[in-house]
C-alpha cells in the first residue's frame, strides 16, 4: 500500500492526465494510452514537492452535482448576460461593487468559488482580500446587492464547503 | 436521416454566431470598463460551446469517427476564461480604484490589490 502510495501520489491526477492524453490524440490506441498512463505517472510524481498539503475532496457525488449545477447555471448565465447586452439601456442597469464574506480557508476551494462566480450570471470576481476572508464582486446589474451575495453564499459556497471541508 | 442532424448541426452554429456577436457588442455598448468585462466572459462560453457541440456532432454524423478534441477546448476555457477576467479586473482595480470607492473588505483591512509593503512589514 505504502509503495502503491509513492508510485501514485495522487491518482485522481494520474487518471485526468492520461484522459486529457487520449482526448490531445484524438483517436484511441494502445499506442497512446500507454504515453499517457506513462505522463500521468511521472508528472504527479515529479511535480509532488509543489503541493505539500492539498485538500481532500471528501465526497465525490457532490463533486458531480457542483459541476452540473454550475454547468447549468453558466447556460443560464449566457441567456440573462444576452438580454442585459441586447435590451437594458445603460441608464436602467445599476452596475455595483459588493464585498462577499467567505467562510471557505482552503486556497483551492476559494480558487473554484471564485472562477465559478466569474462564469455564472452577471456576477464577476475581482479581488481578495488581503486575508483572504472576503472577496470584492463586481455585479452587471444588481438592484439588490444582498440578495447576490446571498445565492452565492447559498448556491456555491455551501456545496463547495460540503466538498472541501 | 443525416438531413435532421445537418439541421442540429445548423441550429447549434446558428446559436455560437448569435452569443458570439453578443459577447462583442457588448463591448460597444456596455459603458463602463468593469461592464463590458461581463459581455466577453459570459455570452462567449455558449458562443465556443456551440461550435464545439456542432464540430463534434458533425464528425459523428458526416465523417462517421468520434472526436472528443472539443470537451478539451471546453476545459482550457473553463480553466482561462475566469483568470484572464480576474487580471483584468485587477488591473482596473489597481489604476481606476482606490479603497475609497469600493466597499469595505468586511473584517479585513483592505482589498489585497492595495495591500502595500509596509502593510507586510506590520503584520
Amino acid at each position: 500500500m505504502k509503495l502503491l502510495a509513492r508510485i501514485f501520489p495522487h491518482p485522481h491526477l494520474t487518471i485526468l492526465l492520461t484522459v486529457v492524453w487520449l482526448l490531445m490524440v484524438n483517436k484511441f490506441s494502445l499506442n497512446s494510452l500507454v504515453f499517457g498512463l506513462f505522463l500521468g505517472i511521472v508528472i504527479p510524481f515529479l511535480t509532488r514537492p509543489y503541493w505539500p498539503d492539498r485538500p481532500q475532496l471528501l465526497s465525490w457525488p457532490r463533486v458531480v452535482e457542483y459541476v452540473l449545477v454550475v454547468l447549468w447555471d453558466i447556460v443560464v448565465a449566457n441567456f440573462i448576460v444576452a438580454r442585459i447586452v441586447l435590451f437594458k439601456p445603460n441608464a436602467k442597469r445599476s452596475p455595483g461593487w459588493v464585498c462577499v464574506p467567505i467562510e471557505l480557508r482552503a486556497p483551492e476551494a476559494i480558487t473554484v468559488l471564485a472562477g465559478t462566480i466569474t462564469m455564472t450570471p452577471g456576477t464577476l470576481t475581482a479581488d481578495l482580500s488581503d486575508e483572504g476572508h472576503c472577496l470584492l464582486i463586481h455585479c452587471l446589474d444588481a438592484p439588490d446587492p444582498a440578495a447576490i451575495r446571498d445565492e452565492i453564499k447559498q448556491r456555491y459556497e455551501r456545496r463547495l464547503k460540503e466538498i472541501f471541508e | 436521416m443525416e438531413q435532421y442532424f445537418d439541421i442540429l448541426i445548423a441550429f447549434f452554429l446558428v446559436v455560437a454566431g448569435l452569443f458570439g456577436f453578443v459577447g462583442s457588442f457588448g463591448l460597444i455598448k456596455l459603458n463602463d470598463q468593469m461592464s463590458r468585462l461581463h459581455a466577453p466572459t459570459k455570452a462567449t462560453t455558449l458562443g465556443v460551446g456551440g461550435v464545439l457541440i456542432a464540430s463534434i456532432l458533425h464528425s459523428a454524423v458526416s465523417e462517421h469517427h468520434l472526436s472528443l478534441h472539443e470537451l478539451l477546448i471546453t476545459l482550457f476555457l473553463f480553466l482561462t476564461a475566469p483568470i484572464t477576467a480576474n487580471f483584468i479586473a485587477k488591473v482596473h482595480v489597481h489604476r481606476h480604484q482606490t479603497p475609497e470607492t469600493l466597499p469595505p473588505a468586511g473584517e479585513d483591512s483592505t482589498w489585497a490589490t492595495f495591500m502595500t509593503e509596509d502593510k507586510d512589514d506590520e503584520s
